[in-house]
């Protein structure tokens, strides 16, 4: 393994620990430039143009933001954005309750257990799709429900009261899943001498969790809660095709709105697109600065 | 001297050879995805090819819905000779940025103003021709004949006979109007012919131009009217829940008794089961007393793009696209209509009914989402989608889709 | 452990919990198991309306080759797996690379371009969209499967090289000091060193980014039009608009979807839970 380097390298000796970590940084650092970091500015400067897509953008200064702030659809999209946010949050708990449920040692509950997380490995389109049947109005096993009760049946993706609800509840039946196993994880480290301590002092069940096993997942927590906000921000693929933000708009959320402004068959207004996507990227930008302090903080730590 | 004059037949021999090379091959790029569709313009090649020897025409086919956006990027990037598009609206921003070829010499050299007369208004920009169309078909009710004489329903002709009969198919159980709006552009057929009945041709047009508010009296009245089917739910329930074709089975079963649709609707009902002495096609009936009737007739086109580099084989190709030998060909493949007036007529019972609507329609508009711009298009047709379901909000959809009109038209 | 291990409750709760864990996993599944059953339906049942009963009529063989004939399903998995494989071998090698240079050496902005790596990994797809599918136009790689895969290398460059940076700043560091007393250069520690250390690590990556490109929807229809590089998820959802009463189909079509990531969890489930539940425990 030893060698001694060549004289003419002396330059390259004496700095080769220096360098080289710029050399092993540049592929990944050069891709992540052009096709992520970049494209932020670019966005961000698009949206003070009026470009749809063939002749040349014309600058608008921020018009595109003062029409934003006058289009009903846009605080629809906004809306529905808070509704995605709030019931997402749903899958932290479920998801613990879930994981609470599985962390026993009976035989065959590692199958059990990745049973139950199967339904984040399948992709959303699919999950889509399965859902879709399942509120059909007249088909759908909901409505076969509501029958079989002598109800109406309900059309859940036809009404723009509850669209966006329907569309929720599919996705948190895979977010559910992850919630579970960032859990599961985090309840093999929770620390058994503190639980048997607490035992003999009398905590039982609820007290128990609140009290020991829950700041011991404060971990697992922040990265479920974390995970959740950021896929809920994200929510596209289930809602292009449950309803393709149907009817009327009314279960469109901003990242979906954004697609169908600048790319669908009614769209290319790429300046207003990347407006809306500003957008979303300052408010995600809240959730991003607050992982990455807390990153940093344990970096310091450590 | 020698020297000179080799160089010389060296380089005609090459601008003969890359000549040729360009004189022997166009490009079309075209939507022609479905069965019907390819087959209709592979037997279309290969006559174009017997007819021009020395001429091969390179087909690349797309994806219907996938055209609609990388056409964008082949227009400005690697253009090809000729490709396929949509008259009205749908052709503006194109023309406006340049990107097809001015085709109005064809036009004159061919005489295309008479025989393709019907559609040359939604050809013409600017005083100019971009394109020619080859097929379009036409709209109107589809309705279950079979259903309409057990309860004794005549052929409605005018509104109020619409609407007794859509009473009377309601009182039966039956749903007067089958229709899926999950995909919304199904309400704009609805809208066009409302409108088209209650205001008329010119009107309409100046609407879906942007030349007339949304708030107008006259886009009220159409409402007005429209509140007669929609508020005693003569549509079929859940249509936001179906697409178009969701919405077959209800009419094929008999649970629905009629349905506004273009013709492609009839294959499918064929063969579903349905003959065609069960299947009656009306004309949309007369609203406002006296006012001629214009139709929707969706027309399909092919353009040359400005950056195309075989454009004079290319401009035969549209010459012989726009003949009635071509026309009549290919639209009995594709079981649609000719635009060329002296295409030998169809004969089957749909299309001969279609035929002599149109040649006697009073204009024929191209469609709700062709005819106005893409984003007033959007706007427009969740409107109506919403009005249909909730017909109490139509003020202020009507309100909304005025600021969308003033900021798509400004 | 928490909660109380079942063998220490009474033989009633042992009892009801083993019933109970059948029972409510066949309620979580039900979805999918739905689904399984309607890709083994007959049309009738669906023309019936028997659409969650027992099929009536098995057409397993039928309807699944019925999905390879007449369907570009073939080419749509074939298309997953030339975005999904390039974009796994390319993320690997670009950041294992950067994640060895971020953790195994102090320079000045290390703190920045990690963060910098972790703070772009979440960002809102939106923001790049535009720009990336002109940059894709520009280089003449839209409408390929090349286009998509530039992309996802870059972008889950991100996460794996957060991912790879923390492994690797774990190793013991003396082996690398060792090395280099040794007169070993830079690149022969990353080769000889810490490549051969990092395999689990990278097995861990690896099962996670495939997962990910192969139920990647969104960048699929932003950059692919056709169905020559169209990937199986946009594939489905323009057969779901084909087909749209011909829910046997579809849902064959989408079991055929899924089956690739599954049988990649199911015999790498461990690699790929760790890949996904780092942090939950520690920090």
């Amino acid at each position: 393994m030893s060698h001694t380097a060549p004289p003419s390298s002396s330059w390259w000796a004496r700095h080769q620990k220096t360098i080289a970590p710029w050399l092993f940084l540049a592929p990944a650092l050069v891709m992540f430039g052009v096709y992520v970091i970049a494209p932020i500015f670019e966005s961000m400067a698009l949206s003070l143009y009026d470009w749809d897509g063939l002749g040349t953008p014309k600058f608008v200064g921020l018009q595109n933001y003062f029409d934003l702030w006058d289009d009903p659809d846009f605080w629809m999209s906004l809306k529905n954005n808070l509704i995605w946010i709030f019931g997402f949050m749903l899958a932290v708990p479920a998801g613990l309750f879930l994981a609470l449920f599985l962390n026993q040692t009976v035989f065959g509950i590692r199958l059990f257990k990745s049973l139950f997380f199967f339904p984040f490995v399948i992709s959303q389109v699919v999950l889509g799709l399965v859902f879709s049947w399942f509120y059909d109005p007249s088909n759908g096993l909901l409505a076969l429900v509501f029958t079989s009760l002598g109800l109406e049946p309900l059309a859940v993706l036809s009404d723009d009261t509850i669209v966006t609800y329907g569309i929720v509840v599919a996705g948190l039946y895979p977010q559910i899943a992850y919630c579970m196993i960032l859990y599961l994880t985090g309840l093999n480290g929770v620390r058994p001498d503190l639980i048997e301590a607490a035992r003999l002092e009398g905590a039982r069940g609820w007290t128990m969790l609140w009290r020991v096993v829950l700041p011991q997942l404060r971990p697992a927590t922040f990265i479920a809660v974390v995970v959740t906000i950021i896929g809920s921000l994200r929510s596209f693929d289930m809602i292009s095709i449950m309803t393709q933000g149907g009817p009327y708009g009314s279960s469109r959320v901003l990242a979906y709105y954004m697609y169908e402004v600048a790319l669908s068959e009614y769209g290319y207004r790429m300046g207003y697109g990347t407006a809306i996507a500003t957008v979303l990227f300052f408010i995600m930008l809240v959730y991003i600065g607050f992982v990455l302090r807390r990153i940093y903080r344990q970096e310091q730590e450590s | 001297m020698k020297f000179k004059l080799k160089t010389l037949a060296l380089g005609a021999a090459l601008s003969l050879g890359t000549l040729v090379a360009h004189a022997g091959v166009i490009t079309l790029n075209t939507d022609a995805s479905d069965p019907a569709p390819k087959a209709a313009f592979e037997a279309l090649v290969k006559s174009f090819e017997a007819a021009n020897p020395g001429i091969t025409v390179k087909v690349n086919t797309f994806d219907h819905e996938g055209y609609k956006t990388s056409i964008r990027n082949f227009l400005t990037a690697d253009a090809p000779d000729v490709v396929n598009w949509y008259a009205g609206n749908r052709m503006a921003p194109f023309v406006d940025a340049g990107l097809f070829e001015d085709v109005s010499d064809v036009w004159k050299a061919e005489g295309l103003e008479k025989t393709l007369a019907s559609a040359a208004p939604s050809m013409t920009q600017n005083g100019k021709q971009w394109g020619i169309p080859y097929t379009y078909y036409q709209w109107g009710v589809y309705y279950r004949k079979d259903i309409f004489d057990k309860l004794g329903i005549a052929e409605p002709k005018n509104w109020e006979q619409l609407v007794a009969a859509s009473k009377k198919l309601k009182e039966n159980k039956i749903a007067p109007f089958a229709i899926g709006t999950k995909a919304t552009w199904t309400t704009g057929g609805w809208f066009d012919y409302m409108n088209l009945r209650v205001n008329g041709y010119q009107f309409h047009m100046d609407l879906t131009a942007g030349k007339v508010p949304y708030t107008d009296k006259r886009v009220a009245a159409v409402f007005d009217k429209w509140d007669d089917l929609v508020k005693p739910g003569y549509y079929m329930d859940n249509h936001a829940s179906y697409q178009w074709q969701e919405a077959l089975p209800a009419f094929v079963k008999g649970d629905a008794a009629m349905y506004l649709m273009g013709n492609f609707a009839v294959a499918p009902m064929r063969e579903a089961g349905l003959k065609d002495e069960q299947i009656g096609f009306m004309q949309f009936p007369e609203i406002t007393k006296g006012l001629p009737m214009a139709e929707d007739a969706p027309t399909d086109t092919v353009h040359i793009p400005a950056k195309a580099k075989n454009k004079a084989d290319a401009r035969k190709f549209l010459a012989y696209i726009a003949s009635a030998k071509a026309q009549s060909e290919m639209n009995k493949t594709l079981g649609q209509l000719p635009v060329n007036n002296q295409s030998a007529s169809p004969d089957d019972k749909f299309l001969k009914a279609g035929f002599s609507m149109l040649s006697s329609a009073k204009g024929l508009a191209q469609f709700y989402d062709r005819d106005a711009s893409a984003e007033m298009a959007k706007a427009g047709m969740d409107g109506f989608q919403e009005y249909m379901l909730k017909p109490e909000r139509r003020d202020a959809i009507l309100k909304r889709l005025e600021t969308v009109r003033k900021r798509a038209y400004k | 452990m928490f909660p109380t291990p079942i063998e220490k409750a009474s033989g009633t709760t042992r009892w009801l919990y083993k019933v109970a864990l059948p029972i409510s996993m066949v309620l979580w599944l039900l979805p999918i198991i739905a689904v399984m059953l309607t890709s083994i339906r007959g049309q009738a049942d669906l023309t019936n309306g028997n659409y969650w009963g027992m099929p009536s009529e098995w057409m397993l063989i039928e309807n699944y080759s019925a999905v390879f004939q007449n369907t570009p399903m073939v080419q749509y998995v074939l298309n997953s797996f030339y975005v999904t494989i390039p974009t796994v071998i390319g993320t690997v090698v670009l950041s294992t690379l950067a994640g060895f240079a971020l953790g195994t050496y102090r320079f000045k902005l290390n703190m920045v371009v990690f963060l910098l790596f972790v703070g772009g990994n979440f960002v809102p797809f939106q923001i790049l969209m535009i720009p990336v599918r002109e940059l894709t136009l520009k280089m003449g790689m839209y409408d390929s499967t090349m286009g998509l895969v530039m992309f996802h290398i870059a972008f889950q460059t991100g996460f794996a090289t957060f991912f790879l940076r923390n492994f690797i700043r774990d190793l013991p560091y003396e082996l690398i000091e060792a090395a280099r007393i040794e007169g070993a250069s830079e690149w022969q520690i990353f080769h000889r060193v810490v490549l051969p250390l990092v395999r689990p690590a990278v097995a861990a990556v690896a099962v996670l980014i495939f997962t990910f490109i192969w139920n990647d929807y969104f960048w699929a229809t932003v950059l692919i039009q056709g169905d020559h590089a169209m990937p199986v998820t946009g594939g489905l959802k323009s057969l779901n608009g084909q087909w749209v009463a011909q829910w046997q189909l579809v849902s064959a079509g989408s079991i055929l979807a899924a089956m690739p990531p599954v049988i990649i969890f199911f015999l790498l489930q461990k690699q790929f839970i760790a890949g996904l539940t780092v942090g939950a425990t520690k920090g």
